[in-house]
């Protein structure tokens, strides 16, 4: 064996998962920036064209307001679909004579975008913030449930036996098995709920409200051809998505549910 | 170690008839009722008492039966081990979840101490194959899963005492995935024990895990029985397994099942598995079910 193996290497080399995206992102960067100058594009702006436009955003105050007008749709319609979603689909899941009744309805409305019901959302709740609460409660509450469902159906029995051996009564199997034993798939349903949910916000405010950041998108093309600031208010809506991901991944790593995923 | 609830047992009953035993080979009894009223395991009362029972259940073809069990009669005395063997697929498992309150026979009788089942019951625990331990709790919380009906203060005593018993000190805060096979099987008998049943129900607890585990966790159960004496109703296919733990072993035939032969092994534990008394009880459930310890099958 030659001593070169032997002795370790002192230098420090940054990690492969962040130099392969950081590669991917600036040939992007500059494919992008090479395509914009060469078709000499007067509208469609450049990478630095849309940094400054996210600095005039900030600058005008107009970002963290629309950023929070954002948010705070998401979060009510998201809350509203949780509380309704997993006590739901958790009764669907036990109750199977409730699921047969149920779930060809769920079937039908499930498949409906969320951006079909904008005509009846602005019907029912008039151009304010109620209508895209309503449309990201819609848009979420069915992944919600149906993840809900499928995972009391997917019960392990000898869970649910052994819980019987000890003689649990209805609230202790429920506190004590049954919402542990789900839980990990619930919020495997959320998560992809939330995704869906930021999706259906900006749609929704591009027609239904004066405020956030689908609206910022609308706007900035109709008052004045501004794709800076389209693209800028893109970015944006991609970045805060994956802050949104990165932190319910967070909540998968908890002792309560990790077990529920395998070997990650 | 703790009072044991039949000081009368503490002398394993099987000791007492070694001498008598060991002369011949007249020891077993091929009858599928309970035993002769001279046999000194008669000391214990009844514990379990399984009269003329069926089973069968729709089959896949339509408006057909299938025949599990037919005319299975038992008898387990109080503080016994008693294993039943058979060949996979015989209904052993089927006969212990019936007898566990888990399924309901066709037809038949099954009295626990004395009461005919109706249904689970947390003074006769079941042990699993596999899985039965919670994922989402602790060791410790496992174990103390079945102890809401004890005051709080003395939890924490008992849960340390099955840890200890079933070897997972300093495993405590451990989650079951973090664990091996055999310990997640040795988190689930201490639950069971925690709970302090009186009658513990395995089915093939032991199925799951690796040859030299096994090995190991069949000497452990027999300390933890020796120092517990619950009753225990042990299912395994695994005839040595049966022959090393069990007080009597209680072979079933093929489907439709029933006990064909009721074997007792008073041999003094911990076992010597080369003595010849061991490898002649062995033969003789070999024989029974129609096999040769030596290689091959003798009768179908």
């Amino acid at each position: 064996m030659s001593r070169d193996q032997d002795t370790p290497r002192r230098s420090w080399r940054p990690p492969a998962e962040l130099v392969l995206p950081c590669t991917v992102a600036a040939v992007v960067l500059l494919g992008w920036e090479g395509t914009v100058r060469l078709t000499r594009n007067d509208l469609f702006p450049g990478p630095w064209e849309v940094v400054l436009g996210i600095v005039e955003l900030i600058r005008k105050g107009l970002l963290l307001k629309y950023i929070v007008a954002s948010l705070f749709r998401v979060t009510w319609g998201f809350f509203l679909a949780i509380l309704v979603g997993v006590p739901l689909g958790l009764f669907l899941g036990w109750f199977r004579p409730a699921y047969q009744a149920f779930n060809p309805l769920i079937q039908i409305l499930r498949p409906i975008s969320p951006i079909a019901w904008i005509p009846l959302a602005i019907l029912w709740f008039g151009v304010s913030d109620a209508a895209p609460v309503f449309l990201i409660f819609l848009s979420s509450v069915f992944p919600i449930t149906v993840s809900a469902t499928a995972a009391v159906q997917n019960l392990q029995p000898v869970y649910l036996r052994a819980a019987s051996n000890f003689e649990l009564g209805r609230m202790r199997l429920f506190r004590r098995v049954i919402l542990p034993a789900t839980l990990p798939q619930i919020l495997t349903g959320i998560r992809i709920a939330l995704g869906i949910a930021w999706l259906v916000v900006v749609a929704a405010e591009m027609i239904a409200v004066n405020s956030g950041l689908g609206y910022l998108i609308i706007d900035a093309r109709n008052a004045g051809k501004r794709y800076d600031l389209v693209v800028a208010g893109m970015v944006v809506i991609g970045l805060i998505g994956l802050a949104l991901d990165l932190v319910v991944r967070r909540l998968e790593r908890f002792d309560e549910v990790s077990w529920g995923y395998g070997n990650r | 170690m703790k009072d044991l609830p039949w000081p009368f047992l503490r002398e394993p009953a099987t000791k007492l008839c070694t001498a008598q035993c060991s002369i011949g080979t007249s020891s077993h009894h091929t009858t599928t009722m309970g035993s002769p009223t001279a046999d000194p395991r008669e000391i214990g009362p009844l514990a379990i008492s399984v009269r003329d029972l069926w089973m069968s259940y729709p089959s896949q073809r339509q408006g057909e039966l299938t025949h599990v069990l037919e005319r299975v009669n038992l008898e387990v005395r109080e503080g016994e081990f008693v294993c039943i063997v058979g060949p996979s697929g015989c209904g052993k498992t089927t006969l212990l979840n019936i007898i566990g309150g888990f399924l309901r026979a066709s037809r038949g009788e099954v009295l626990v101490e004395g009461e005919p089942v109706d249904g689970p019951d947390r003074r006769r625990i079941f042990i699993f194959q596999e899985g039965g331990v919670f994922p989402w709790l602790t060791v410790r919380e496992n174990i103390g899963f079945g102890l809401d009906r004890i005051p709080r203060s003395e939890r924490d005593g008992v849960i340390r005492h099955y840890v200890e018993m079933v070897g997972l000190s300093g495993f405590e805060r451990s989650y079951p995935r973090e664990l091996s096979g055999g310990m997640r099987q040795r988190v689930e008998i201490a639950r069971a024990l925690a709970a302090n049943p009186e009658i513990l129900y395995m089915d093939e607890p032991f199925g799951a895990l690796d040859y030299i585990t096994r090995f190991k966790m069949r000497d452990d159960l027999v300390r933890i029985w020796e120092a517990e004496r619950k009753t225990i109703l042990f299912v395994t296919h695994d005839i040595d397994e049966a022959v090393q733990l069990a007080g009597r072993v209680l072979v079933m035939s093929r489907r439709p099942a029933t006990i064909q032969e009721d074997v007792d092994i008073d041999l003094p534990r911990p076992r010597d598995l080369n003595s010849a008394a061991y490898l002649q009880r062995r033969e003789q459930i070999f024989a029974a079910m129609g096999m040769s310890p030596h290689g091959g099958i003798v009768r179908e």
